[in-house]
């Protein structure tokens, strides 16, 4: 694999952009949290003291996470060129105005009230921080529905026209509101929720396994106990319809989720197979008579179109097919959890030990499902960038296959690095903070650096 | 009326590419000096750039992004021949907007590792980029003299951001630090004079273009009070932190602004050689652009937008305006 480009550029972009939604996921969600949080203390007034400490807490986990998806986002904006010029040569035009819009209207906006919302606190009047707070909550939302209407318009292109090979824009309206826009970024937006939702109830958890009395850990674990628990059907509402508008549109992404390799009527739900590429069957398959078109049709007769109908042009089953039932095991295990969860607070108040280890060992669970399921989207477009118009090969650079890999492999090193350094030290912060030891911060201004008044 | 969309489009990129210079510039050049201050003084150091560093790194995004949206062309051939230097940039920056974050959250010998990796990150970008200017200055031509002179201008602008990190310290910090931030800014100055000197003597020879459009009459007449009016801010420079050091002087802004002043000209000189081209010798701006209709429908996005934009950047500058205090979340 380390003398063929395309190759190469894909996984250095799929690392890349891998690494980066890890943070997106958890900052678009977790930056409403704040705002939530920071809302209530300033009407509960010193009624507040305990969410003040939470909301400490978290505003570390968001400024650490949200620096590291800002940065792994600038690589990404240079990797469009690097890797794939040949994309912004054909569908410039398309992509440009919209990374475009991103920039103007978003990433200024939240890089700069980020400083006020996180330093601006004795600085700015309190309606000031409030608003600030929104508009960076507000601005990380707004970057993910630009970046979400240019990925869904690359899997259901529409208003433009093509003049010598090159794509112009004949409707922004219809480039930025095509046909998968408004469920991808439905779901992926609530996709967050449930991600920053897991990691507030695992981190704390975390801490009352350390200490069981410590009020912060408590009031932050039911909140993220309770948006799990309303989320998690919503999202798999939500994932029903964007799968079924992918079925209007893509049908080959559907046939490689499903595995069908054969155009039929009822067609079995294969909950699991080992998909057989090179005979283009299903080894092993444990399926349910007529429940795919059951799903995907609500008819249990119905006609569903199987790969040979895409021959050369679907994308590989066997990942998209993998990565589709591990997204809905980890979307039925968040349901399962969350609920288990309420119930039981609602019932008895705590949470025995047994279950805080299980949401300490699941509090990174939403970047498997994010993962997952953009493996499915991404792989699923495959062999095209822009689906049916653009293949990945034809936008591939040809910069030597040795100069990516090099820099493929300073990536990894350094992704590596920052993956284990980010979980070990959100584990160390939330760790310290139950125990009341004095954090870094705190440390810095004991040195008599700053005054000590809050 | 016709507006002319790529012109426009081009000096709002070189505009967004020298606010990053600038900006990011003493940002990057605060990372730069750190080793060379005391333990005990990092944490405030840092402070004085904590709420601007994110902001500022958002027109390198700002930059780039034109030269995708407007020259898409251009785009791609200049970023495939920047491959390495770019992916170690990339590399630098990642590293230290991490670090950045982390120094504050760790503790112990954790912190001086990152510390460090701040330091080392920003001199990483400081390099790459005066590389990478090197490689698009030359046309990314190749051989050893080309190499020699990306080293050259590396190491020049390294000193320049250094300079406009001391500088910009010298408005930020108080009694012994601000002592401290004068004479690296004395020698710091040094070193960009020397740079700015070299690069230039050096460029002509590195493009034969470039030396005619320098050398030939009537051009040299009107271009020539470009070196001269950096030479008089580079000299204005040292003899105002001189000033500064003796006590005779109190306002502290005029090294930093006479080094900006310096980043201009030495950046209005860099485009008058380089135009019309974006790829030297090979496509010229109106070859690399865009649909008018995709630039329009930008430009009427960026009429709107960037008004708020610089208004809420000045918003954030005044918040965080006078000396550095050290950064709180405001427990």
């Amino acid at each position: 694999m380390f003398d063929d480009p395309v190759l190469l550029s894909r996984v250095q972009f799929g690392l890349n952009i891998g690494f980066h939604i890890l943070f997106p996921s958890v900052t678009i969600a977790l930056a409403w949290v704040l705002f939530y949080l920071r809302m209530r203390i300033t009407f509960l007034g010193d009624a507040a003291s305990v969410l003040r400490r939470s909301y400490y807490l978290w505003i570390r986990i968001f400024a650490l996470s949200f620096a590291v998806g800002v940065v792994s986002g600038v690589v990404m904006s240079f990797q469009f060129g690097t890797n794939w010029p040949g994309f912004m040569n054909k569908a410039g035009n398309i992509a440009g105005p919209l990374l475009a819009y991103e920039v103007l209207t978003a990433f200024f906006l939240e890089a700069t009230f980020l400083a006020v919302m996180l330093y601006g606190r004795e600085r700015v009047p309190n309606w000031l921080h409030l608003t600030g707070t929104f508009f960076v909550a507000f601005g990380t939302t707004l970057s993910a529905f630009w970046i979400l209407a240019l990925n869904s318009w690359m899997h259901t292109p529409q208003g433009f026209i093509i003049d010598d090979g090159v794509f112009h824009a004949a409707d922004w309206w219809a480039i930025i509101f095509n046909p998968s826009q408004p469920y991808r970024l439905a779901h992926m937006l609530i996709a967050s929720g449930l991600t920053a939702a897991f990691l507030i109830a695992g981190v704390s958890a975390l801490q009352l396994l350390r200490n069981r009395d410590h009020q912060p850990a408590r009031g932050m674990l039911r909140l993220g106990v309770v948006m799990a628990a309303v989320l998690a059907p919503v999202q798999i509402f939500v994932g029903d319809l964007h799968g079924l508008n992918t079925l209007e549109h893509q049908p080959a992404k559907i046939a490689a989720i499903e595995a069908i390799w054969q155009t039929e009527e009822a067609v079995p739900l294969v909950l699991f197979a080992v998909p057989n590429e090179k005979e283009r069957r299903n080894d092993y398959a444990i399926s349910i008579p007529k429940g795919a078109s059951l799903i995907l049709k609500h008819d249990p007769q119905a006609r569903l179109p199987g790969l040979n109908e895409f021959e050369g042009r679907h994308p590989p089953v066997a990942p998209v097919f993998y990565a589709f039932r591990l997204m809905v095991g980890v979307g039925v295990l968040m349901l399962a959890l969350s609920w288990w969860a309420a119930f039981t607070l609602w019932r008895r108040g705590v949470m025995p030990r047994r279950m805080l280890l299980t949401f300490s060992g699941t509090t990174f669970i939403g970047w498997v499902g994010v993962l997952a399921g953009w493996i499915v989207t991404e792989v699923g477009r495959q062999p095209y960038l822009v689906y049916n118009l653009l293949t990945v090969a034809e936008a591939a650079s040809d910069v030597p296959a040795g100069s990516i890999a090099l820099s493929l492999f300073g990536y990894a090193v350094v992704y590596v690095v920052l993956l284990i350094a980010y979980i070990l030290v959100l584990t160390q912060m939330a760790l310290k903070e139950t125990t009341g030891e004095p954090q870094a911060q705190d440390v810095l201004r004991a040195g008599g650096l700053a005054p000590a008044e809050t | 009326m016709t507006l002319d969309l790529p012109f426009i489009f081009l000096v709002l990129m070189a505009l967004a590419i020298l606010a990053y210079v600038v900006l990011d510039g003493f940002d990057l050049g605060v990372g730069i000096l750190l080793p060379f201050a005391g333990r005990g003084d990092h944490d405030i150091m840092v402070a004085s750039i904590g709420p601007f560093w994110d902001a500022n790194e958002t027109w390198l995004v700002m930059g780039v992004g034109i030269l995708l949206v407007a020259f898409p062309l251009a785009h791609g051939i200049i970023l495939s021949a920047l491959y390495i230097p770019v992916a170690l940039m990339l590399t630098a920056l990642v590293v230290r907007g991490v670090a950045y974050e982390l120094r504050t959250k760790a503790a112990g010998w954790h912190k001086e590792l990152w510390n460090w990796l701040f330091s080392l990150g920003s001199l990483g970008m400081a390099l790459a980029q005066g590389f990478m200017l090197a490689r698009v200055i030359t046309g990314f031509a190749h051989g050893g003299w080309q190499w020699a002179f990306g080293l050259l201008v590396a190491l020049g602008l390294t000193g320049g951001y250094a300079l406009l990190g001391a500088t910009w310290l010298v408005i930020k910090m108080e009694n012994e630090l601000r002592r401290r931030a004068l004479r690296w800014s004395r020698a710091a100055v040094m070193l960009t004079a020397i740079g700015v000197a070299a690069i230039s003597l050096a460029t002509p020879f590195a493009s034969a273009r470039i030396m005619d459009k320098w050398f030939s009459i009537p051009q040299i007449l009107w271009l020539s009070p470009l070196p001269v009016l950096t030479a008089a801010a580079l000299a204005g420079i040292w003899v105002f932190v001189a000033r500064l050091q003796r006590g005779l002087s109190s306002r502290e802004w005029v090294p930093f602004v006479l080094t900006v002043w310096v980043f201009v000209l030495s950046f209005l000189g860099l485009g008058y050689s380089l135009y019309p081209y974006l790829v030297v010798d090979t496509m010229t701006f109106r070859e690399a652009a865009a649909s008018d209709a995709s630039l329009l429908f930008v430009f009427i996005g960026a009429v709107i937008v960037l008004p708020f934009i610089i208004g809420y950047t000045m918003f954030s500058y005044r918040v965080f305006w006078g000396k550095a205090k050290a950064l709180s979340y405001g427990e």
